[in-house]
């Protein structure tokens, strides 16, 4: 039974694309066939996370307006041969996707992968819609600050009443995903706790990615941090989201608060002169 | 010496009233029961019917007089006379002082033509307007309730950038965290109720007010918000 998961948020750069690749990597490195879908017609970003900018002919808007077929857009990834993209065009804008073409696109990929990944780009409006329209679940991804809080509660309103799902009365499965998520900060109050997240948003947690250096140097090297860095505590925070999306039951922990080397106790702050 | 007065000349008259005769007969229970379906049927057909009651058959069958009378004037019947039986019986019940119609023994039996009596069913009683609303799921920023005929009660949070507006009073088992505009329809009786209270916006009858200019002691704890003299009070719920 494959699943179709949009990863949303409203607010942008909260972390969706990198999310949308890592979990897919994830999962594909879990034994599963995967295809993750960039909606963000206009500003396509998933193909260099995922390493694959040189590779795209074909893209969506190709395949939803017929121009090519599904099996020609499909890019499989070098590294792991479970894991493919569909990438947006960057030429083209949103109204270029249609509901019923995108409804085919989904229904064929349905039934080639296990997981297709729909990247939604930001906002509430068409690209958006679509990207949730025909989800089974979704990833809604959140910073821990109050924007962030409060476009992913519009977000989950939206996956509530306007996919294809809600509106026949089915209940919509839905995961947090806190991404940038700092300790230090959120100990000193300058950030939102991660109950007092959960306790706004109301649905449950999937993971908590610390805000680290190593998702950015991975997303600059066009490489998924679960495949780059395995080790990391970012990639083992996605590594054990997918986990969970696949029905194991993996405890969450909170990111630590690292205590300071000597050296940091030490020199930690520069006197201002 | 003056002469009196003629006295006017009095007109007497005579007319035939109807009136309805019901003569309870043996089962009594049996009968009681059709009568009872009767009522129902045709409600408004005995309706300030004058009702003479036969007892001849019931007597008979040696029913009590006191049990009759009891059964026949709960179902509320507008009895003006008994007939069937000797006035003299009647002595020390409630219907000692109705009318003799003085019947003759041999036209106990019935006298009168049956009736047919036509179906008329009480209207069924109106079933009141919906005046509350029931959201048992959280209320999402972006989203809007909007009930004018009553009150809304939701079980869950009401998130920053959501509003809920109610004719009546507004009642939150969760977080207000957004907008909660009370009173549309009942006016400055409407109330806001919510078990933490962290509004962007309250009303009541039109007059609003913000954070800006209530006291943050009540954050996060159960309160309620009322009007009183054209101005919003924010009271903790003990």
């Amino acid at each position: 039974m494959s699943k179709v998961m949009v990863v949303t948020s409203g607010k942008g750069g909260v972390g969706k694309t990198t999310t949308s690749a890592s979990l897919g990597a994830a999962l594909a490195q879990a034994g599963k066939s995967v295809v993750v879908v960039d909606f963000d017609v206009g500003l396509r970003n998933l193909d260099l996370v995922l390493g694959a900018e040189r590779r795209v002919v074909f893209d969506l808007v190709n395949v939803v307006q017929g121009d090519a077929k599904l099996a020609q857009a499909l890019i499989k990834d070098k590294r792991l041969d479970t894991l493919s993209l569909l990438a947006a065009s960057q030429t083209r804008d949103k109204d270029a996707l249609t509901e019923e073409g995108v409804k085919t696109v989904i229904e064929e990929l349905r039934e080639k992968f296990d997981w297709v990944i729909c990247d939604s780009p930001a906002g509430i409006e068409k690209g958006a819609m679509l990207a949730m329209r025909h989800a089974d679940l979704a990833v809604v991804v959140t910073n821990p600050e109050v924007s962030s809080v409060r476009d992913s509660d519009r977000i989950i309103g939206m996956l509530d009443s306007k996919t294809v799902r809600a509106e026949k009365g089915e209940t919509f499965e839905k995961h947090l995903m806190l991404t940038r998520f700092n300790p230090a900060r959120a100990a000193k109050g300058e950030m939102l706790g991660v109950d007092d997240v959960l306790e706004i948003l109301a649905i449950p947690l999937l993971g908590i990615v610390p805000e680290s250096p190593d998702v950015l140097n991975a997303s600059n090297l066009g490489c998924p941090v679960t495949l780059h860095n395995p080790a990391s505590t970012a990639a083992r925070a996605y590594a054990d989201a997918a986990r969970r999306l696949l029905g194991e039951t993996v405890e969450i922990t909170a990111p630590a608060l690292e205590k300071p080397s000597l050296f940091g106790r030490l020199f930690g702050r520069k006197a201002v002169a | 010496m003056t002469a009196a007065p003629a006295l006017p000349a009095l007109r007497i008259r005579g007319r035939s009233f109807m009136a309805l005769i019901l003569a309870p007969e043996p089962p009594l229970d049996g009968w009681f029961a059709a009568l009872d379906e009767q009522l129902r049927r045709a409600a408004s057909y005995f309706t300030n019917k004058p009702v003479v009651v036969n007892l001849a058959s019931a007597r008979e069958a040696g029913a009590g007089l006191e049990e009759l009378i009891a059964a026949l004037e709960e179902r509320g019947l507008y009895i003006i006379a008994v007939e069937g039986l000797e006035p003299a019986e009647l002595a020390g019940t409630r219907w000692a002082g109705l009318p003799d119609l003085r019947q003759k023994p041999q036209d106990r039996e019935d006298g009168g033509k049956l009736l047919e009596i036509p179906d008329d069913k009480l209207p069924a009683p109106a079933v009141p307007a919906v005046t509350s609303l029931l959201i048992d799921r959280p209320v999402r920023s972006g989203q809007s309730i909007i009930f004018e005929e009553g009150d809304v009660t939701i079980i869950g949070p009401v998130s920053s950038g959501a509003e809920v507006i109610a004719g009546g009073s507004i009642h939150i088992y969760g977080a207000l965290r957004g907008r909660a505009i009370a009173g549309l329809r009942a006016g400055a009786n409407a109330r806001i109720f919510c078990h933490k209270f962290g509004a962007e916006l309250v009303a009541i009858d039109g007059v609003y007010d913000t954070p800006e200019s209530w006291s943050a002691a009540f954050t996060n704890r159960p309160a309620q918000v009322r009007l009183e003299d054209g101005v919003l009070n924010i009271a903790p719920l003990a």
